[in-house]
C-alpha cells in the first residue's frame, strides 16, 4: 500500500460504516436548518465529544481522522440515516465536491464488500460483521465504539482485537487522540479463524465417524 | 356425625392430592436431573445415518459465524436442515439459501435431504429494555412452541442472540417429557470476550446446552464447563 500512496493519493478512499443500528455517537448531528446553515465550525464541543453540524464539519472531522494516510480523495459513508441528506440532492447515491475531498453516501446496501475493497482506511462501528469483513481484506481499521447500545458488549471485541494490534479502537470522546497517535505500520495482520475444531467436537459428541471430514477437505 | 365424616373424607382427599403433587414434582425433578446428567455425556445412539437439525440464525455477525461452522460441518449427517431466523431479519435466510445452493454442487442430488427456511418472532431486539422483553419473550415462546412441535429436531445449532432461547427451552422440555431427545450446541459469539451473552449465560447456568463453545480463552477460565474452540472468524 505504501508504494501506491504516492500515485494514487487522489483516489484514496475512506469508508465509514455505522451499521444497521442507529449510531449517532459517531455522527451526532443536529439536523435542523438553523444549525445547518449556521455552519458551527468546530467538531468538538466543551466535553470533547464530536459534534457535527454540517457535511463540511463531517469532512473536516474525517480529514483529521485520515491525516495519517496523507489525505484522502473520496469518503464513502454507509448509514441507515444520513444526517445531511436534505442538504444534498434527493437521489440515492450522492457525490458532493468539497475542495480536495469527495463525499459519497448510501443508505442501504446488501453487501459492503465492494466498498471495503476500494478503501484505504475503514472507520467502522464495533459490529463483528464489519470488523471481520475489514480484517479479512487486510485494511487498516478504526473502530469507534458505540456507547449508546444497552449492554455494551461490542467494545469487548474491539478492545481485545486492539490489544492484539489488529485494529485501532476509539471512543467518540477520545477518537481525536486515538487517530492522532496511531501508526498503521504497528498493525498486525489478522489470521483468520477456523471452525473445524467446533465441527469436530460436535461430530464426536454425536458419535459420527471422523473420517469423512478429512477427505471432504 | 355426618359433618365429621365429610371433614375426614375431604382431609383424606386433600392429603392424597398433596402426596400426588409431591410425587409428580419429585418424578419431574428426577427426570430433569437425569436429562441434565445425560446431556453432558456423548450421545450413545445406534449411530443413526443422519439427524434432523435446527439451525438458529442470529443476525449479521451471528449468521456469518454460523455459516462458517456449517461450511466445515459434515452436512450430509445433519439433515433435513431447518433454518430459523428472526422475522425482522431478511438477510440471514438469504445467506442460508446461498449456502444450501452451494451444497447442491457438492452432494449428489438425492443426498441432499432438503432444507426448510422459517421465520420466528424475536424475544428481544437490540436496545430493547429487559422489562418489555418479558412480554415479547412470551409471544416468541408461543410461536417457537408451534415451530418446535412441527420440526422436533434431533440437533439444535445456535449461537445467539435471544431468538434461540425459547427454542432451546422448549427442546429441553421435550427431552424432559420424552417427546424428543435432542442435542443442543451453543457457540458463543466471537464478540463475547470477557463474559457470556445473556443467551449463553442462561443456557450455561440452566445447563440446557449439551455443549457450549467459546471462542476466547478468557471465557473458558471464567466458565469452566464451556469448551474453548478458538476463533471461528
Amino acid at each position: 500500500m505504501d508504494e501506491k500512496s504516492g500515485t494514487l493519493k487522489e483516489k484514496k478512499v475512506v469508508f465509514v460504516t455505522v451499521g444497521t443500528t442507529c449510531f449517532d455517537a459517531l455522527v451526532r448531528a443536529v439536523d435542523t436548518p438553523e444549525v445547518k446553515n449556521e455552519r458551527i465550525h468546530k467538531y468538538s464541543n466543551s466535553n470533547g465529544s464530536w459534534i457535527i453540524h454540517s457535511h463540511q464539519d463531517l469532512l473536516e472531522f474525517l480529514e483529521i481522522m485520515c491525516k495519517f494516510a496523507g489525505g484522502f480523495g473520496k469518503l464513502l459513508f454507509a448509514c441507515r440515516y444520513f444526517p445531511f441528506q436534505q442538504s444534498m440532492d434527493s437521489s440515492h447515491n450522492q457525490t458532493v465536491e468539497n475542495g480536495p475531498a469527495v463525499l459519497e453516501y448510501f443508505t442501504f446496501s446488501s453487501s459492503i464488500a465492494d466498498y471495503l475493497k476500494e478503501a484505504s482506511l475503514v472507520i467502522s462501528h464495533a459490529g463483528s460483521g464489519s470488523i471481520f469483513e475489514t480484517l479479512r481484506l487486510g485494511k487498516p481499521l478504526i473502530v469507534v465504539v458505540n456507547e449508546d447500545l444497552m449492554d455494551n458488549n461490542q467494545s469487548e471485541l474491539a478492545e481485545e482485537l486492539a490489544e492484539r494490534k489488529h485494529l485501532f479502537c476509539a471512543r467518540p470522546q477520545t477518537s481525536y487522540e486515538t487517530i492522532a497517535d496511531m501508526d498503521t505500520g504497528s498493525l498486525i495482520t489478522y489470521q483468520l479463524g477456523d471452525a473445524e475444531p467446533v465441527a469436530k467436537l460436535i461430530s464426536r459428541y454425536l458419535e459420527f465417524p471422523d473420517d469423512k471430514l478429512t477427505y471432504v477437505k | 356425625m355426618e359433618k365429621g365424616d365429610f371433614c375426614i373424607s375431604t382431609m383424606a382427599s386433600s392429603n392424597i392430592a398433596v402426596l400426588l403433587t409431591i410425587g409428580v414434582i419429585t418424578v419431574f425433578v428426577i427426570r430433569i436431573i437425569y436429562v441434565i446428567y445425560r446431556s453432558s455425556k456423548p450421545l450413545h445412539s445406534k449411530s443413526p445415518r443422519f439427524l434432523s437439525t435446527l439451525i438458529v440464525l442470529g443476525s449479521g455477525g451471528h449468521t456469518a459465524e454460523m455459516l462458517n461452522l456449517l461450511y466445515v460441518l459434515q452436512t450430509e449427517k445433519f439433515k433435513p436442515r431447518y433454518y430459523v431466523a428472526a422475522a425482522t431479519d431478511n438477510m440471514s435466510l438469504q445467506k442460508a439459501h446461498v449456502f444450501e445452493d452451494s451444497l447442491l454442487g457438492k452432494e449428489a442430488l438425492e443426498e441432499v435431504g432438503g432444507a426448510e427456511f422459517m421465520q420466528i418472532y424475536r424475544s428481544r431486539e437490540v436496545g430493547q429494555s429487559y422489562i418489555t422483553s418479558v412480554g415479547t419473550t412470551l409471544i416468541a415462546i408461543a410461536h417457537a412452541l408451534w415451530l418446535m412441535i412441527k420440526i422436533r429436531p434431533q440437533v439444535i445449532l445456535c449461537n445467539g442472540p435471544g431468538t434461540c432461547i425459547p427454542l432451546c427451552v422448549i427442546a429441553f422440555f421435550f427431552k424432559v417429557l420424552g417427546i424428543r431427545w435432542s442435542s443442543i450446541f451453543y457457540v458463543e459469539s466471537i464478540a463475547r470476550v470477557r463474559k457470556l451473552s445473556l443467551s449463553g449465560l442462561l443456557l450455561y447456568k440452566l445447563r440446557m446446552a449439551d455443549q457450549l463453545f467459546v471462542q476466547w480463552p478468557q471465557l473458558k477460565e471464567k466458565y469452566p464447563r464451556a469448551h474453548y474452540v478458538g476463533r471461528l472468524m
